[in-house]
C-alpha cells in the first residue's frame, strides 16, 4: 500500500487540532515530527519556508496547514489538511457555546483552562527552539530572529514591517 | 458606557441581527485588515463598526474562544454567526474569515511549490523564515511573562516540563498533553493559587 502520506497526516492534524489550544503555534512541535522527523515528507528547509509563508499571509495562523497539505497533495491535500484542522475544532466550538452559560464561572473550568495555559506556553516555546533552529542556520539569520522577537514584544510597529524587511535583507543576498 | 447597561451581558435588546451578507462581509474585511494578528482587528469590527457585541461580550467571547481548541479568531466567527443565524450563520462567517486567505495561501503554496528553489527567492524566503521564528519566539515569551510576574510556580514547572518533554526529549505530543495537561488541571483545581 503506497498510499499518499497526505491520508495519515490529515488524520494527525485533525488529532492534534482537538489541543491546539490557541491556535497552531502549540502543535508545530508534534507537525515537524510527522513531517520532518518521522516520514521526511519535508525537509527541516521546507518546514521552516512553509511555517514562514503561514506567517506573512493574511488569515488565521491555522492555514499553515494547507501549505503543508499543498505541498504533499496539491489541491485536494490542501482541502483535506485544511479540513482536518478547522472542522473538528469549529463542530465542538458550535456546539459547546450552547451550553457555556451554563458553566462559564464553574471552578472546574477555570482549572482547566489554567491548566491548558501551562502546558500549552511550554508547546508554544518548544514550537519557538524549533523553528528558530531550522530557520537561524548562520549568524545574521539569528539576528533577524532576535531583532524581530524583540519588535514583537516591545515595539510600537506591526511585526509586519520586521517580516518586510527580513525577506528584502534576504532578497539582497544577505542572510 | 454606563455600567448597567454593561451589566446586560447575554444580548442588547435593541440590537439588530445582521444578514448572511452582512455577517460574511464583516468576517471577511476581518480576514484581510489582519496582517499580523487578527484579534484587534476583529474588536475593532465586530464590536466598534458594527455593533455586533459589546465591548464586555467581546471580552467574554474571547475567552471562550481561548479556552476552546482552534484558532480564537476561527471560534469566534462560529460564535458570533451561529449566534445570529445558527449553523447557517456559522458557516457563512467562517467562509467569509478563510475563504481568500485560503485562496492566498494556495496561490502562496503553488509558487512557492514552483519557485521555491529559485536562487533570489531562496535568500527572501531564508529572510522572513528567520523573523517569522521571531514573531513565535515573542508569542512563548509574552505568553510566559504573566507566569513569572505572578510567581506561579506550578504553572512555571509544568510549562518547563512540557518544553522539556516535547521541545528537547522530543517526545510525541498527544503523550505529553494526556499525561501534563490532566495533572495540571487537577493541580489548579485544588490548588488555585
Amino acid at each position: 500500500m503506497n498510499e499518499n502520506p497526505i491520508f495519515s497526516l490529515a488524520l494527525h492534524i485533525a488529532l492534534l487540532s482537538l489541543v491546539a489550544v490557541g491556535g497552531v503555534a502549540s502543535i508545530v512541535p508534534e507537525l515537524h515530527r510527522q513531517t520532518v522527523e518521522l516520514s521526511g515528507v519535508l525537509t527541516e528547509q521546507q518546514f521552516a519556508d512553509l511555517f514562514a509563508i503561514g506567517q506573512a499571509a493574511p488569515g488565521p495562523n491555522v492555514l499553515f496547514v494547507t501549505l503543508i497539505g499543498w505541498q504533499l497533495a496539491g489541491f485536494p491535500g490542501a482541502a483535506l489538511a485544511t479540513a482536518a484542522i478547522t472542522v473538528p475544532t469549529c463542530t465542538i466550538t458550535y456546539f459547546v457555546s450552547r451550553v457555556w452559560e451554563r458553566f462559564k464561572y464553574a471552578r472546574w473550568r477555570i482549572a482547566m483552562q489554567k491548566g491548558a495555559v501551562s502546558v500549552t506556553i511550554g508547546f508554544v516555546a518548544a514550537s519557538a527552539l524549533l523553528i528558530a533552529r531550522a530557520a537561524d542556520q548562520n549568524l545574521t539569520a539569528f539576528g533577524i530572529t532576535a531583532a524581530t522577537a524583540a519588535i514583537a514584544l516591545w515595539g510600537r510597529m506591526n511585526p509586519l514591517w520586521a517580516l518586510a524587511a527580513a525577506a528584502g535583507l534576504g532578497l539582497a543576498g544577505a542572510v | 458606557m454606563s455600567d448597567s447597561a454593561s451589566d446586560s451581558a447575554v444580548l442588547n435588546p435593541e440590537q439588530k441581527v445582521p444578514a448572511l451578507s452582512e455577517l460574511f462581509t464583516g468576517f471577511l474585511a476581518i480576514s484581510l485588515s489582519g496582517f499580523g494578528g487578527v484579534l484587534p482587528w476583529a474588536r475593532r469590527m465586530l464590536v466598534e463598526r458594527r455593533g455586533w457585541l459589546s465591548e464586555r461580550e467581546f471580552a467574554e467571547t474571547l475567552a471562550f474562544c481561548q479556552f476552546l481548541p482552534g484558532a480564537n479568531i476561527v471560534n469566534m466567527a462560529i460564535i458570533v454567526g451561529s449566534r445570529f443565524h445558527g449553523a447557517a450563520g456559522a458557516l457563512t462567517a467562517f467562509a467569509g474569515l478563510v475563504g481568500v486567505p485560503l485562496l492566498i495561501m494556495l496561490a502562496c503554496g503553488a509558487l512557492y511549490l514552483h519557485f521555491g528553489e529559485f536562487e533570489m527567492l531562496r535568500g527572501a524566503l531564508a529572510g522572513l523564515a528567520a523573523a517569522a521564528a521571531g514573531l513565535i519566539v515573542a508569542m512563548a515569551i509574552k505568553m510566559a511573562l504573566p507566569l513569572v510576574q505572578e510567581r506561579r510556580v506550578s504553572a512555571i514547572l509544568f510549562a518547563l516540563a512540557a518544553f522539556a518533554a516535547v521541545g528537547l526529549l522530543r517526545l510525541p505530543l498527544y503523550w505529553v498533553v494526556l499525561v501534563l495537561a490532566p495533572l495540571s488541571m487537577v493541580w489548579c483545581y485544588w490548588r488555585p493559587r
